[in-house]
């Protein structure tokens, strides 16, 4: 790797502190009484701790996922504190009753929860830890009958709808991670936009790990109903440890007939540090379902934290016309594992599923994309587009590409196309030999290669995920 | 202006450039001449700072400073332009984009204030007349999917806008029609200015009935084996290179 793009490569994590708050954490471990506990400390109804024990009896028989290319010591699921809460945080009337520290933390985020400095144009829940600490502009969202809460919320105010779709995209059963969340999240969010009604304002949550040796479990579900459109984010931060914690989340999203939902992700979980010490394992399992005519749920994934990440954003199209998108810009440097990619499963008639996935390679990182698209016999005319572009930064990174098809109704559509480039020495000394320095021509190749990716972003996040690709990357990206 | 006494360069183990020297002053044209593989592009690529080429011995004064210890950004923010031979693609990465970051770099190292988008365009409108290209082209990728013709046209642009003190162009003509020849000509003529300089790389005397120069080098083997007036270029298109002493494969 030439020197210019080595000094790029290498740059602080500037979220890597921790906030002092006195918490409400439980034992290691994990057990039925684990779970009784977590229920009841959540005051749920009787379905919800049904559901919990049910998934953890089959958690219980299930074993750890070994496919992906990733490498790493065996986890001790005994050795977590599978609930911690900021003590601060009890049912909260308004936002004032923030204990001023975490509001702090979250400003450092540059996140404000602060009504008053609130980001234009977008409503935020704050999950901190395994809970929610806020949520902004939720009065105003009600007005338009939308329901944007914290998962505990809705389990108290709405649960006829989290019983009615709870687990409707991903079974508990679903798998190994899947089931250990269905088993022992602790919060997450929860939005349902009613009929015929497009959100005004983009919609978004941030994950904030802050306790040592703790999981973070969430758990989001969106439903927008028939005719609704949403758009939501996610961000997430945790602090710099020299120990791997786990991070299992599950993301439920279901569109009726003619509704659409658009989730973007900026990950930037800690990663650890230049020798591969520390870091998050980022086993998530998102999926959406396209379950009414003409509905469309796209992924949007910009992926630059994490020690691991293992995680597969898909879409089931069943309802007839239905669109199912995915494009991801992933980037692993020092000595990030990334296995990511989509499923785009068609059953409907007509449907239609685009992917595009840029993988980002630097130091001794390691990136896999992994994606299957499955054509059932039902879903006559289905299209799939695939493009999987993978750049390389230096010589001792790696790429790869796992693409699975499986095609059972022969009108079926398919293109791939795939691509791997590498940062060259002659592409930077063009830029600087245009009067621009090293780390702003990296900088630009790398955007310019995501471009297609970024340009999915809702506006706002767009400039932040170029400039996070840029801290990852630094001494690469800017 | 630029200085370049007994200069010799690696890459890798292998020398390259022999021992140059050439002094070009404010206001000149240089043409450099010679046989493939005799160093033209390595010399230009040298000047302008590209790393994998070591320079072993001599010296390159710019202004009177050692152009050597800058760093290739300094060097382009200090004057120098360098058209490639083989311009680099960026894919992603628009024209526009591209060019005005450079210029505004650029002017920002002078202690200028730097131009918006809007600005800008008012200035792009300019100076893509001057190589008669499509504005259309500005919104494509860095040189992406140009054709050979276009690439070239391309760099003149970019000199066009960042007006350098001293321009190198390293073969330009190449691969261009006789109307992209004129573009090209045009383009460094309209950029000719007493305080500024340019050096041509350039295989075809045609080049040089549009772009007058003051000085015609042979460079051979690393070496530049003659020097002369306008009409050597002339010479070299009757007799090729073998006459000249150095010059013999
Ligand atoms: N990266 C490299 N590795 C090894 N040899 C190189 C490298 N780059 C250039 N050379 C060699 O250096 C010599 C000079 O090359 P250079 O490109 O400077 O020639 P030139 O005069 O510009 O030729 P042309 O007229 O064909 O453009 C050639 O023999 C070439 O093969
Ligand atoms: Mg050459």
């Amino acid at each position: 790797m030439s020197s210019a793009i080595e000094s790029l490569v290498n740059k602080e994590y500037a979220y890597g502190f921790v906030t002092d708050v006195e918490t409400d954490s439980i034992g290691r471990g994990l057990s039925e009484d684990v779970i009784r506990l977590i229920s009841s400390k959540k005051n749920e109804p009787a379905f919800m701790l049904e559901w919990r024990l049910k998934a953890y009896r089959r958690w219980l028989t299930m074993k750890e996922p070994h496919w992906g290319n990733l490498h790493y010591e065996p986890i001790d699921y005994q050795n977590i504190i599978y609930y911690s809460a900021p003590k601060s945080v009890k049912p909260l009337q308004s936002l004032d009753e923030v204990d001023p520290e975490l509001l702090r933390a979250y400003e450092k985020l540059g996140i404000s929860l602060n009504e008053q400095k609130k980001l234009a144009g977008v409503a935020v829940d704050a999950i901190f830890d395994s809970v929610s600490v806020g949520t902004t502009m939720k009065e105003e969202l009600s007005k338009y009958g939308i329901v944007f809460c914290s998962f505990g919320e809705a389990v108290q105010n709405h649960p006829e709808l989290v019983e009615r779709y709870l687990g409707t995209v991903v079974p508990h059963s679903d798998n190994f991670y899947a089931a250990l969340n269905a088993a022992v999240f602790s919060d997450g969010s929860f939005c349902y936009v009613p009929k015929g009604v497009k959100c005004p304002m983009e919609l978004s949550t941030y994950f904030r790990i802050n306790s040592a040796d703790t999981g973070q479990f969430e758990r989001t579900l969106i439903i927008a109903d028939e005719g609704a459109s949403v758009s939501y984010l996610e961000g997430c931060t945790a602090p710099r440890r020299d120990t791997n914690q786990l991070h299992a989340a599950v993301v439920e999203l279901i569109a009726l007939d003619n509704a659409s939902v658009k989730y973007s992700t900026v990950q930037n979980w800690y990663a650890g540090d230049s020798e591969g010490k520390g870091g998050i394992f980022n086993f998530v399992t998102k999926r959406g379902k396209c379950a009414g005519v003409n509905s469309k749920i796209s992924w949007t994934q910009v992926e630059t934290g994490s020690a691991i990440t293992w995680k597969y954003p898909s879409v089931i199209l069943q309802g007839d016309n239905s669109t199912g998108e995915f494009y991801s810009v992933a980037v692993v440097n020092n000595h990030q594992q990334a296995d990511t990619g989509t499923k785009m499963i068609h059953i409907g008639k007509n449907t239609k599923s685009n992917i595009v996935s840029k993988g980002i390679s630097a130091g001794h990182g390691n990136n896999s994309y992994r994606g299957q698209v499955k054509i059932l016999p039902r879903a006559t005319n289905a299209r799939n587009y695939t493009q999987c572009d993978s750049m390389l930064i230096g010589n001792q990174c790696g790429a790869h590409t796992f693409p699975y098809i499986e095609v059972q109704n022969n009108t079926a559509t398919l293109e791939h196309e795939a691509s791997t480039s590498k940062i060259g020495e002659d592409q930077i000394f063009y830029c600087k030999q245009r009067g621009l320095s090293a780390e702003h021509a990296v900088s630009m190749i790398v955007s310019g290669f995501c471009r297609e990716v970024f340009q999915n972003l809702p506006m706002e996040f767009a400039v932040e995920a170029q400039q996070l690709l840029g801290i990852t990357l630094e001494g690469s990206v800017g | 202006m630029l200085e370049i006494r007994n200069l010799h360069a690696n890459i890798g183990d292998k020398e390259i450039l022999r021992g140059i020297d050439l002094s070009v002053q404010a206001g000149e044209i240089h043409a450099v001449m010679g046989p493939n593989g005799s160093g033209k592009s390595t010399l230009a690529q040298v000047l302008a700072g590209h790393p994998a080429y070591e320079v072993t011995q001599g010296t390159v004064l710019y202004d009177g400073r050692n152009l050597l210890e800058m760093d290739p950004e300094v060097r382009a923010q200090e004057g120098i332009f360098l058209a490639f031979q083989y311009p680099i693609e960026i894919p992603g990465v628009t024209n526009a984009y591209f060019l005005r970051s450079a210029y505004n770099e650029i002017r920002k190292a002078k202690g200028m204030p730097e131009l918006d988008p809007l600005e800008f365009l008012d200035l792009m409108e300019e100076k893509t007349k001057i190589v008669e290209m499509d504005q259309a082209m500005m919104n494509r990728s860095v040189n992406t999917g140009f054709s050979g013709g276009e690439k070239k046209r391309n760099e003149i642009l970019q000199m066009a806008v960042l007006e350098p003190r001293l321009a190198i162009l390293d073969e330009t003509d190449s691969g261009l029609d006789i109307d992209a020849l004129k573009v090209v000509a045009n383009g460094v003529n309209a950029l000719r200015r007493p305080d500024n300089a340019t050096i041509v790389v350039t295989h075809y005397q045609r080049l040089l009935n549009y772009i007058i120069p003051d000085r015609v080098h042979v460079l051979a083997h690393g070496r530049i084996v003659k020097s002369g007036g306008k009409e050597l270029a002339l010479e070299l298109e009757e007799r090729g290179y073998d006459w000249i002493p150095g010059a013999a494969a």
